[in-house]
């Protein structure tokens, strides 16, 4: 497999003025009746870019999907892709493909023919359709099954059919609801590795929806946090895990320790907070709170170090504990460290020597401190 | 239930189906198609040879040695049954197809209805069945009888100035037949549309299908064996049907169901009459026996 770093570092159309998004959505909103499904979204992908829609069940990345597709029309606001308005549009006129989240495969069609049904319709040669659904075939893995219908299938296989069927018309943009949810482990991360080849191979721009914040970090430009039919933060995925925009994205996305506390300084590019649990911390941080504002302070576990003897910066950004519980997960070992005041925090730490004896066991005095760069405040 | 017990029940569900079809088909099957072979007869029962056990097996062999397929010749002689058969066959195959076309619709708008309405729907379409066949058949009569419904509300409107003409002849019987037999195809159709997932519709479109490429390439395709089933349940008791032609038909259609009736009640000649139920029969089962082949073997395909 070629490396796609150089090509993935260099591109970040959204960060450039002068590009044009592909698809823009314009205070998007989606009523079912009185529920807000999609609510006054504003959201721009650009071409060539593998977008990831994250969220938790019910928070409308489906609809969003749909109304791009062209299943759901809009109440309210303008879905444009490629400059122009999709309004009208039906979904057969869209150069846009979906696989669908439940697969939707046609039971009566073979494997084979479930993925030549598209490039049917569009009048393709049937030599060249034979071609193209072999090289689909090979791609999903499944050229063995060809003549088999749907409900011959296992669940994964299944979903390999419904991912070859969208890829087959190489449509503009391909929309993929939970593609890999149904595959085990390896083959989905290898599938994940295939997609982004894929993606950059044909130049499409991919919009994919997911539970998985690991599928949506590996594969995705960018992602987009979603809530209750709104986006919270748009961000490549280095900037999600470790700029959190929000409570809810810190929360969200992987593990975090957030601690509530009050501004008691801020300025020249640090911010000083007093915790309610009385811990000092100093943060580097562009932010400026006004003094005496409730904040937060977020800071993943992997972050936040571990040890017997009372660190240098102590009492700053440290704190007492014992340790209350160890998770050995093999690459490395979580530790649930019981601070002074009662609070439990997670701490993390990478077993790059091979742990013969741990020296930290439980119930074990330790002291835990973190850098002044290893957290965000946050404001909300 | 005991593992023992359990077995058992498990023979007895499935002798069942095969004891209700022994005793309610088959065994009355072969009564008919014996009195077929047999000879009419002024006697009671009206037909030679009668079994007697107290002559013994040489007495069944004596018999059976009488039967002759005399009867079934004598249907191809008289043009009378094969223009029967024809008849019944036309008018039931043309019935079949304006049930279809008014029911599809009808299964498709339920199937698509909000599902709270859907029990509403399907009661509806049952609603006709409580009341009487014939009732509903002699009320056909009173709404297209020259000086009926139908005529008066046409004249009144000023459609036509002269009545017309449709009871006792083949309009009477198609709208008889279609309006008896429609929910019969309304409830398969409906069940097989109504758990169809949509999505598969969505999917046709997505890929470039327009709706109604859609819903030929995915709907109707997936319906068809609602479709069938529902033409089955209307064509094979509408190619014999008695009632509804007798009571609306003319006297220039025979069908038959009527040819049937008339030898057994008018010439008290049960041998012909069986043998023309015996031929009716496999008309109707043969072609679906072929039929149900072709689909097992559709089915397996690609396994
Ligand atoms: N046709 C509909 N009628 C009414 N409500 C709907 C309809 N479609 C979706 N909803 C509601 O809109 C909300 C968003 O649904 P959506 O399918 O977009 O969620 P999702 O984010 O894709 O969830 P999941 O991850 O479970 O697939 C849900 O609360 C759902 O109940
Ligand atoms: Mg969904």
């Amino acid at each position: 497999m070629k490396s796609l770093g150089s090509i993935r570092r260099s591109f970040a159309p959204w960060s450039d003025p002068a590009s044009k998004p592909f698809i823009s959505f314009r205070n998007v909103t989606k009523k079912f009746g009185d529920f807000v499904a999609v609510d006054n979204l504003s959201l721009d992908i650009f071409p060539r870019e593998f977008f990831a829609l994250l969220g938790a069940s019910g928070c409308g990345k489906s609809t969003l999907l749909r109304m791009l597709a062209g299943f759901e029309q809009p109440t309210s606001g303008e879905i444009i892709l490629d400059g122009q308005s999709l309004a009208g549009t039906p979904p057969y006129r869209r150069p846009v493909n979906m696989m669908f989240q439940s697969y939707a495969l046609f039971p009566h069609m073979t494997v084979e023919n479930n993925i030549a049904f598209g490039l049917k319709q569009d009048g393709m040669p049937k030599t060249e359709i034979a071609e193209r659904v072999d090289q689909m075939l090979k791609l999903v893995k499944l050229d063995k099954f060809a003549k088999r219908k749907p409900h011959q299938l296992s669940g994964g296989q299944r979903q390999r059919v419904a991912l070859a069927r969208s890829l087959a018309k190489r449509p503009k943009v391909l929309l993929l609801d939970e593609p890999l949810g149904a595959l085990d482990k390896k083959l989905r991360e290898e599938t994940q590795f295939e997609l982004m080849d894929l993606q950059q191979e044909l130049g499409l721009t991919f919009v994919v929806v997911t539970h998985d914040q690991e599928e949506a970090m590996t594969m995705a430009d960018r992602i987009a946090v979603m809530a209750h039919g709104k986006v919270i933060q748009v961000a490549t995925p280095p900037e999600i895990y470790e700029a959190p925009n929000s409570r809810f994205v810190a929360d969200f996305i992987g593990d975090v320790n957030i601690f509530d506390g009050t501004v008691s300084a801020a300025g020249g590019g640090y911010v000083e907070l007093t915790t309610d649990g009385g811990l000092s911390i100093r943060v580097a941080s562009p932010e400026t709170p006004s003094v005496g504002a409730k904040a937060g302070f977020a800071v993943r576990p992997e972050k936040i170090r571990v040890g017997n003897a009372r660190p240098a910066c102590a009492p700053l950004n440290a704190a007492e504990g014992v340790i209350w519980d160890i998770g050995y997960l093999g690459d490395m070992t979580v530790f649930h460290v019981k601070l002074k005041d009662g609070r439990v925090v997670k701490a993390s730490s990478l077993n790059a020597v091979r742990a013969v004896e741990d020296p930290l066991g439980y119930d074990q005095e330790v002291w835990i401190w973190f850098d002044e760069n290893a957290g965000v405040v946050l404001r909300d | 239930m005991t593992k023992f017990g359990s077995a058992v029940f498990n023979r007895l569900v499935i002798i069942i189906p095969y004891a209700w079809l022994m005793f309610f088909f088959l065994i009355p099957f072969f009564i008919v198609f014996r009195i077929s072979l047999s000879q009419t007869a002024v006697a009671m029962p009206p037909y030679l040879p009668v079994f007697d056990l107290a002559d013994g097996l040489s007495g069944i062999f004596s018999g059976i040695r009488e039967f002759s397929i005399d009867n079934y010749l004598w249907l191809t002689q008289d043009a009378l049954y094969i223009n029967a058969y024809g008849a019944s066959l036309w008018i039931a195959g043309v019935s079949t197809l304006c049930t279809l076309l008014i029911a599809y619709p009808i299964a498709y708008g339920m199937a698509q209805a909000p599902s709270n309405l859907r029990a509403t729907l399907l009661m509806l379409v049952i609603l006709p069945f409580w009341t009487s066949f014939l009732i509903r058949v002699y009320a056909w009569i009173a709404i297209l009888k020259p000086e009926g419904l139908l005529n008066q509300f046409l004249l009144g409107i000023g459609v036509i100035d002269q009545p017309l003409i449709i009871l006792n002849t083949n309009w009477a019987i198609y709208i008889g037949i279609v309006y008896s037999y429609l929910p019969f195809m309304v409830l398969p159709i409906y069940s097989a549309l109504e758990k169809m997932d949509h999505s598969l519709n969505e999917a046709a479109q997505d890929l470039g299908c327009t709706p109604i490429s859609a819903f030929w390439q995915v709907t109707f395709r997936l319906s068809l064996p609602g479709v069938i089933a529902g033409c089955m349940l209307v064509f094979i008791p509408a190619v014999g049907e008695f009632v509804i032609p007798d009571l609306l038909g003319g006297s220039e259609t025979l069908m038959i169901g009527k040819t049937l009736w008339n030898e057994f009640n008018a010439n008290r000649d049960w041998p012909v009459s069986a043998a023309v139920a015996t031929i009716l029969l496999l008309i109707l089962v043969v072609p679906i026996m072929f039929f149900q082949q072709a689909q097992a073997k559709a089915d397996g395909e690609g396994r």
